[in-house]
């Protein structure tokens, strides 16, 4: 190759390193907390406040751990397909995140329905802090020993939903 | 005069104003300056995930309100600063921190420009010798000095 052509292939590379890194969204940061034990919580249930729900409560069968509140905007849009999931059978638990009671079950009716088997009610946010949310919604895959294994930020859509969510939940139904 | 003692009147007022805006709400306390210390370095030291060019310190995003009160309950339980590093870093991940630390995934963050600027230093030395091979091609061969020194020989027998 002709040494005068260095400087434009390194101007090239460059280039694309730059297009790729603008397409990156900065707005996901991987969690920490895939492949460790769901952190700890205990909060009353959103309907039942007599009920608890607690961590324990992933355990035993895959959970879609959806972390979501009535001010959020984009929870909304994710909502059917939390709904459409739940028609398919999957289990899903939600922590209600820095919400009023009132408003989050004004939400869930206002929106259709509620897809989640139980609600935690985290009014303060602490749970929050322990799962390390910073963008709601946000989407936990736990497996059956209670490990969080995957982690959205942001709604689900339908490509991550058919090519991401429900492959790794039918993998990981097939574990012990 | 008069005036300029207003107007320096007006911006004083309004500078302290500010200030007592950015320290809105109740005044922390503290059991000692070194808490107090701790607690005002990891303001800035940590990084609002939510707003993520702001640390903690400067944002108003309510996750940032949170994980303030969450810093100054760690702090006045005695926590030190590498325990609460940590705690942020278990749940949000190193892009809490500002100065990240060095691990797996971080480390070409910190070797990366180092290496840049071996690799530069690399490049600018083979560039330097190739060049210097270049002038000495630019020697004269023999019969190119035996030209010239005939030519001057002849300038000096035409004086």
């Amino acid at each position: 190759m002709n040494r005068h052509m260095i400087p434009l292939v390194i101007f090239a590379a460059l280039l694309l390193l730059f297009w790729i890194g603008l397409g990156l969204n900065p707005k996901i940061i991987p969690s920490p907390l895939i492949g460790k034990e769901a952190p700890k919580f205990e909060l009353p249930e959103l309907h039942d406040p007599q009920k608890i729900v607690n961590n324990e409560m992933l355990k035993g069968q895959v959970t879609l751990f959806n972390v979501f509140a009535s001010w959020c905007v984009s929870c909304r849009a994710e909502h059917h397909h939390l709904l459409k999931l739940q028609r398919q059978g999957f289990h899903l638990v939600g922590l209600n995140y820095k919400d009023e009671k009132r408003d989050a079950l004004l939400y869930l009716r206002q929106l259709g329905g509620d897809p989640y088997a139980m609600v935690a009610f985290d009014h303060k946010g602490d749970a929050g802090i322990e799962w390390g949310v910073y963008g709601t919604p946000e989407t936990f895959v736990v497996d059956k020993k209670g490990i969080v294994r995957y982690k959205h930020t942001g709604p689900l859509y339908r490509e991550v939903i058919e090519n991401e969510l429900i492959p790794l939940i039918r993998e990981l139904e097939q574990e012990s | 005069m008069k005036a300029v003692i207003g107007m320096f009147m007006a911006m004083s007022l309004l500078l302290s104003s500010s200030v007592y805006a950015l320290k809105a709400g109740t005044p922390l306390e503290f059991k000692n300056a070194e808490e107090e210390a701790l607690y005002n370095d990891m303001l800035h030291e940590l990084r609002c995930t939510v707003c993520q060019n702001q640390s903690i310190a400067g944002s108003n995003a309510s996750l940032a309100d949170d994980l303030r009160a969450n810093l100054y309950k760690m702090v006045g339980e005695g926590a030190n600063e590498q325990e609460i590093k940590k705690f942020m870093v278990d749940r949000y991940g190193d892009f809490v921190l500002y100065r990240p630390s060095f691990n797996a995934s971080t480390y070409l963050l910190w070797i990366g420009p180092f290496l840049l600027l071996v690799l530069g230093v690399i490049v600018l030395r083979s560039n330097v010798r190739s060049r210097n091979k270049v002038n000495r091609k630019d020697e004269l061969t023999s019969e190119e000095s035996e030209m010239l020194d005939k030519y001057l020989d002849s300038k000096k027998e035409k004086k």
